[in-house]
């Protein structure tokens, strides 16, 4: 059995104070290094699944549409083999066109939209291809230092095919002024690895007269390169 | 080919919207016979609960399988009818989560030897830049746990931290520590 490429600084680190939530959180012990075994090699595969078309359109599910810019935001789910990921769960959250979250512990002074919910959930094709209509999301302040705001963002969760693939994350919008200020965007330690959190604008994927669209793949470990075939 | 990997960001504090699913602790259906629950609280440096965090389990079926085109003895269907490795919990204004399942069988290890009956753990939460990975093994198998070769990694003195233990038959406690003294032990997955 092959094991998974273990990526290098490529994630955050858990102890990072810029962010400040991370004080009483990050766990402070060195982590045990756990051999990719049979659990770590296999993972949910939800291929049957009762998700609808309706799920991946976040802007018609109420009796008025959605309020603000709508976007299509598609792209691909591949592993760093450049295989691509198909019949895989993406499931999405966002505030709305104002900045705001429709949940409870949400104080930001910002309108709610009685429309939108920003919750949506599709399958990749065979191909590995997502695609959502939704609204682009505003920028919301936070309490982490003054004046703190967190650039436009939709929260993505991926499965993959396997438990070593699992990942939640962040997508960012085209030259956004917010990122120099924000500790969560900058986490993330290389610069390379930054860039491939924001989405492209694709002229493309705009639907005339319609909506933007924009263009994000997203890229989970592959295999090690390390085990070789005999011979 | 090798593509940069997209690196991974913090569910934040609103996960509520898009997450949890109406059946999400449940591994098996309601009323399974021979089922186990887990539930736990997940704690933080100073103590304190967190309201905010999401726990997501996996694992093999009660014979050690998974259904899944990876294990090498071939994809089989579980003998638990509605058994789907999966559970995903967020916890609760008191910081519990609660996982319903049946107890996973044995099987090969990736180096030799055979694992012990455990589930992998995923924590998610504000705070935390990348899950954290965990385990959980059953306090009561002795013998298998002394023979599991990812236990016999763990510092002696902190391999407690991942036995979950049944106070009444069947329904286990696991509480998760991200810090301090008894800080769980995670792993670099
Ligand atoms: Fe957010």
């Amino acid at each position: 059995m092959t094991p998974y490429e273990r990526p290098v600084g490529v994630h955050p680190p858990l102890d990072y104070p810029a962010y400040r939530s991370t004080e009483f959180r990050a766990p402070k012990k060195a982590p045990v290094l756990l051999p990719h075994g049979l659990t770590e090699i296999t993972g949910p595969v939800y291929g049957s699944s009762p998700v609808t078309a309706a799920d991946a359109d976040l802007t018609t599910r109420y009796p008025q549409e959605a309020m603000g810019q709508r976007i299509i935001v598609a792209g691909r789910v591949l592993d760093s083999d450049g295989r691509a990921v198909p019949d895989t769960l993406v499931e999405i959250w966002q505030a709305n066109a104002a900045g705001r979250y429709r949940h409870k512990a949400d104080d930001h002074p910002a309108p709610l939209d009685q429309n939108f919910d920003g919750a949506g959930r599709c399958m990749t094709d065979s191909e590995g291809r997502y695609r959502f209509i939704t609204i682009k999301p505003g920028a919301y302040p936070w309490g982490n230092h003054y004046n703190a705001w967190r650039p436009a963002h939709i929260h993505f969760s991926l499965f993959g095919r396997a438990f070593t693939q699992r990942l939640i994350t962040q997508m960012y919008f085209p030259d956004d002024p917010l990122f120099s200020q924000d500790p969560i965007f900058n986490s993330v330690p290389e610069e390379e690895a930054r860039q491939a959190m924001i989405a492209e604008f694709d002229l493309g994927l705009t639907v005339p007269a319609w909506g933007l669209g924009f263009t994000w793949d997203i890229v989970l470990r592959g295999r090690s390169a390390t085990v070789f075939e005999g011979g | 080919m090798s593509l940069p990997i997209t690196p991974s960001q913090t569910i934040g504090p609103y996960l509520a919207i898009g997450l949890p699913w109406p059946d999400g602790s449940f591994v098996v259906p309601q009323g399974t016979a021979g089922a186990i629950t887990i539930t736990g609280q997940v704690l933080d440096g100073q103590g304190k609960i967190l309201p905010d965090a999401m726990v997501e389990t996996w694992q093999a079926d009660e014979d050690g399988r998974f259904d899944h085109a990876e294990d090498p003895r071939g994809a089989r269907k579980p003998q638990t009818e509605g058994f789907r490795g999966f559970g995903r919990c967020p916890t609760d204004e008191n910081g519990w989560y609660r996982i319903v399942t049946v107890k996973p069988g044995t099987f090969p290890g990736p180096d030799g030897g055979t694992e012990a009956p455990h589930l992998d753990v995923s924590v998610f939460s504000r705070g935390l830049l990348d899950r954290v990975v965990t385990r959980i093994y059953f306090a009561e198998e002795t013998g298998a746990n002394a023979a599991d070769p990812v236990l016999a990694q763990v510092p002696a003195d902190r391999r407690d931290t991942l036995l979950a233990s049944a106070a009444t038959p069947g329904e286990y406690r696991f509480d998760i520590r991200l810090q301090g003294d008894r800080e769980t032990v995670f792993f670099d997955v």
